[in-house]
């Protein structure tokens, strides 16, 4: 596992069964100090999160990267609940990367919520326990006889009230209290968190306001252009640099060295001019020679020709075996093979990758649209020989993340290129460059059989997976969990994996390999429910209603990971009943679809209804969606944002998604060759929360991957056809 | 070569080469930061603006062919960001990463002032190449049949064109 990745699942696992918690090392009150929080400087300051202003509304801090997930809106939410104030008083200020006071600050694996459900509300607690100890001091009356409402401070007995803002100076005085003795609001008493509550930069973005990364600018700034070798990591042989230093506009052209890390700073050429255009324009004049490396030999089709012969060996290395499944495969009354591949996809975010940075006297300031700022600051480092204590980051609003900015490859450029050029730059890549420099979500091939018995009953599983990276270690998003369901609820399983070499940059796609491997087990799941002749959604049911093998703990103590059959169950229910399932006749070429999936903490089950006409033009309908993420829906109204964009957005790749790859390089290069779904292809999801005891969890994922499936599911059950690759344009769906 | 434009009411002039696309016009020339970049090759919508109220990819409009003609950019949109387009996003809560949203406006803008009570399929023909990556369509529809609601007791013009 990468760095980033191995932190990052350090991170996750620690909130996977819900014990999350502040490390006892951060205690974000002792941090308070006027010049680090947010909001006019000269107010009250009551923590590093939130300042008190005179007129009573109240500045708190945003402490994480904003891509979309309302993250900047739901964080101050918390607070603001618990703080006891108006949703209307409150300006939410995003602020820069400072892991000792704000400490997380990055966006990833739908882990804000899980990781600061209890912190954030502590916060706002802390806040308002330090208004209330100074308005009892005041009065000279015990803390626990005042109340508070709406920012102000109440004594009931004696009829007074005192507004936060004529507390705050006295407040700010009050040493703050221990986080753990603090009592939090009972869920009945929430005023802000369970209501719809619009972004906060709505108004920004709607009126064209200059609030994100590519519109950074700096005094002094220039405009950067890089070039890399259109093969992974190949390097610059020559270039006719002296012809690009010659064209109108371009300051600087020189070649970067780059290294060998798929996710760091890789060779090519940087061209720095006074404006976008002219740097674009010298780029065109660009001629370079190529040292193209070893990935120059791979590609699709010899992944592909690989896999078939990888299949037909035996496995390099066993995931999970339980009972014996290649034994009980031979007693089996039903074997039923399948073989499911799925392709390479791109990210795409629709703000292309950029940052902004300036080297000046030993100190490197960085504006970026990144999703991890703690370890694009690690990288550039380590890449440029700095101390971490010397470069600044501003959180700077992304169009778009996707997984794409968790990879700090355009931060690291523009901070060689600015050091190197020595003048500010704002480095701009093209949307050639996004598609063809990503790290992609890996491709992969699973080869099935499993058995039923005489009833119909699933009895042995196997799954052998071949995909990419080594033996001691797979690639980036590339490996599977060992809890793969229907893994623990059949006796027999063996989940085995092969792999071969990569050269190509991997990354974590939005819902990493969930978005792949839940398409295979799923589809192949709905082929084994007609091959034992039950309703797919039976077959699950029954499946799940299994007592379920302890999942084995991994090391380190942490939780044990894997579906909770009975959540599971819940959301199979709701989305039946929602979908009306089995109860209506269908005519031919219409069929309906079901699909569940465990990931980032979530339960989703999902149903699609979709018409294939006889000639194969396929109408996606409709979509239910049943999703278990816990007890608190923190904003309802991005919270069906984000799971309609999951499902649409999954449904984007499902149908007409692929990246090839060609001796080393990238085949596809923009949105022309790569389709995004448009309006035209946007059909009704239905979304409905089955609220469980449970602390609430993300949403940035895990409603993903049951779209895929269902709609495959769907075409089946429609037309007769089993599609057991993606995308789906590459099939044909006609039917007689 | 030396252009003036009609931006959003006022002539603006700047300096470029002759194939400077009108976009990097408009965002490095003339600071209007609001048309975003997104592709550029009139392939995602982000770069939409209004050209004599028609929407047009600014990506792939060189400056030397507007000529005299009126551009509107979101910044021109409404004096205040109130045109019904823009209250309706934000009533809706439509966004989520926000990138596209002034191109969906813009082209929403240009599809109002020619249509000012739009069907579905109406809406669906007039922003089909206005991507969002969020996929955020469904409330993208809904917000336009708001604002064409909004519009009705508004007598502010649809395509706001030029102030």
């Amino acid at each position: 596992m990468s760095e980033l990745s191995r932190r990052a699942f350090l991170r996750a696992s620690a909130v996977a069964g819900g014990g999350l918690l502040l490390s006892s090392s951060w205690e974000p009150l002792e941090a308070a100090e006027p010049s680090g929080a947010a909001g006019r400087a000269r107010d009250p300051a009551l923590s590093a999160f939130v300042r008190i202003h005179p007129d009573g509304t109240v500045t708190i801090a945003a402490k994480n990267p904003e891509i979309g997930q309302g993250v900047k809106t739901m964080l101050p939410m918390l607070i603001a609940d618990e703080l006891d104030v108006e949703w209307k008083r409150v300006q939410v200020e995003q602020v820069p990367l400072d892991t000792t006071r704000f400490k997380d600050q990055w966006a990833g694996g739908s882990t804000a919520t899980p990781i600061n459900w209890l912190p954030m509300r502590q916060v706002g607690a802390a806040a308002r326990s330090m208004l209330v100890t100074a308005a009892a001091q005041k009065w000279k009356v015990p803390a626990d006889e005042c109340q508070t409402s709406k920012g102000k401070v109440l004594h009931k007995k004696t009829g007074r009230a005192l507004s936060y803002g004529a507390l705050a100076t006295a407040a700010a005085a009050v040493p703050p209290p221990e986080l753990a003795s603090l009592k939090l609001k009972d869920p009945s008493e929430f005023t802000i968190i369970g209501t719809p509550v619009p972004g906060v930069d709505n108004h920004a973005i709607v009126t064209g306001k200059p609030i994100f990364g590519i519109d950074v600018t700096v005094p002094g700034m220039r405009h950067a252009t890089f070039v890399k070798c259109p093969v992974f990591a190949g390097k610059v042989k020559s270039a006719n640099l002296d012809e690009i230093r010659a064209m109108p506009g371009v300051f600087k052209a020189f070649v970067v060295e780059g290294g060998t890390d798929l996710q760091g700073l890789l060779g090519g050429v940087a061209i720095v001019a006074d404006s976008v255009w002219q740097a674009l324009t010298a780029r065109r004049a660009l001629k370079v020679i190529w040292d193209e490396g070893a990935t120059a030999s791979q590609g699709t089709t010899v992944f592909d020709a690989r896999a078939a012969e990888l299949a037909k060996q035996p496995p390099h290395k066993s995931l999970r075996s339980d009972g014996d499944a290649r034994a009980a495969l031979t007693k089996a009354a039903k074997v039923v093979t399948a073989e499911y591949a799925y392709p390479f996809l791109a990210h795409a975010p629709l703000e292309p990758q950029n940052c902004t940075a300036r080297y000046d006297a030993g100190k490197l300031e960085i504006w970026a649209p990144t999703q991890t700022p703690q370890d694009g600051r690690e990288l550039v480092a380590r890449t440029l020989g700095l101390q971490e204590e010397v470069i600044t980051i501003h959180l700077i609003r992304a169009g778009g993340g996707f997984g794409r900015r968790l990879y700090n490859d355009s931060m690291v450029e523009a901070a060689w290129i600015a050091r190197q050029a020595g003048v500010p730059v704002k480095l701009l890549w093209t949307r050639e460059d996004d598609f063809q420099h990503d790290l992609y979500r890996p491709g992969g091939y699973h080869f099935f059989s499993a058995g039923l018995d005489a009833g119909g009953t699933l009895t042995s599983f196997r799954d052998h997976f071949v995909t990419f990276g080594t033996t001691e270690k797979f690639a980036a998003s590339a490996a599977m969990s060992e809890t793969e369901f229907p893994a623990r609820f059949v006796p027999n399983v063996a989940l085995e994996a092969s792999v071969m070499p990569l050269g190509v940059p991997t990354g974590a796609l939005r819902a990493p390999r969930s978005n792949a491997i839940c398409f295979a087990f799923q589809s192949f799941l709905d082929e084994l429910a007609h091959a034992a002749g039950k309703d797919p959604l039976e077959f699950r049911r029954a499946l799940l209603s299994r007592p379920p093998l302890q999942a084995a703990p991994p090391a380190g103590g942490a939780p044990a990971p894997g579906l909770d059959p009975e959540r599971m169950l819940g959301v199979l229910e709701l989305v039946a009943q929602k979908s009306d399932w089995g109860k209506q006749r269908l005519p031919r070429g219409t069929g309906m679809g079901v699909a569940f999936y465990f990931s980032h903490r979530g339960h989703f089950a999902e149903v699609a209804r979709l018409a294939v006409s006889e000639k194969g033009e396929l109408r996606v309908e409709k979509i239910w969606v049943a999703a278990d993420i816990g007890s608190t829906i923190v904003n309802p109204s991005m919270a069906e944002n984000q799971v309609q964009g999951a499902v649409l957005d999954g449904l984007s790749e499902a149908l007409g998604q692929e990246i090839t790859i060609e001796r080393g390089r990238t085949v596809q290069s923009n949105f022309n060759d790569y389709p995004l779904l448009d309006i035209h292809q946007s059909v009704p999801v239905e979304v409905h929360f089955r609220k469980t005891s449970f602390p609430p969890t993300g949403l940035g994922e895990p409603a993903l991957p049951p779209v895929i499936p269902a709609v495959c599911n769907a075409i089946f059950a429609a037309t007769g056809k089993r599609v057991r690759s993606l995308p789906l344009s590459k099939h044909d769906l006609s039917w007689s | 070569m030396k252009f003036r434009l009609k931006v959003n009411g006022q002539a603006r002039d700047l300096e470029g080469p002759e194939d400077l696309p009108l976009l990097w016009a408009l965002r490095d020339g003339l600071d209007l930061k609001g048309t975003k970049f997104g592709c550029g090759i009139a392939q995602c919508g982000a770069c939409t603006v209004l050209i004599d109220g028609v929407a047009r990819r600014s990506c792939v409009t060189p400056v030397a062919a507007v000529g005299s003609a009126a551009i509107t950019t979101i910044e021109g949109l409404s004096r205040e960001g109130t045109h019904p387009l823009q209250r309706a996003w934000e009533e809706l809560d439509v966004p989520q990463c926000g990138f596209c949203q002034t191109g969906q406006i813009m082209s929403a803008a240009a599809l109002l002032s020619r249509t000012p009570h739009p069907t579905d399929a109406e809406i669906d023909a007039a922003m089909g190449g206005n991507l969002c990556r969020c996929a955020t369509y469904l409330r993208i529809r809904r917000a336009i049949h708001r604002a064409a609601e909004l519009g009705k007791t508004n007598a502010a013009s649809a395509t706001g064109s030029g102030r």
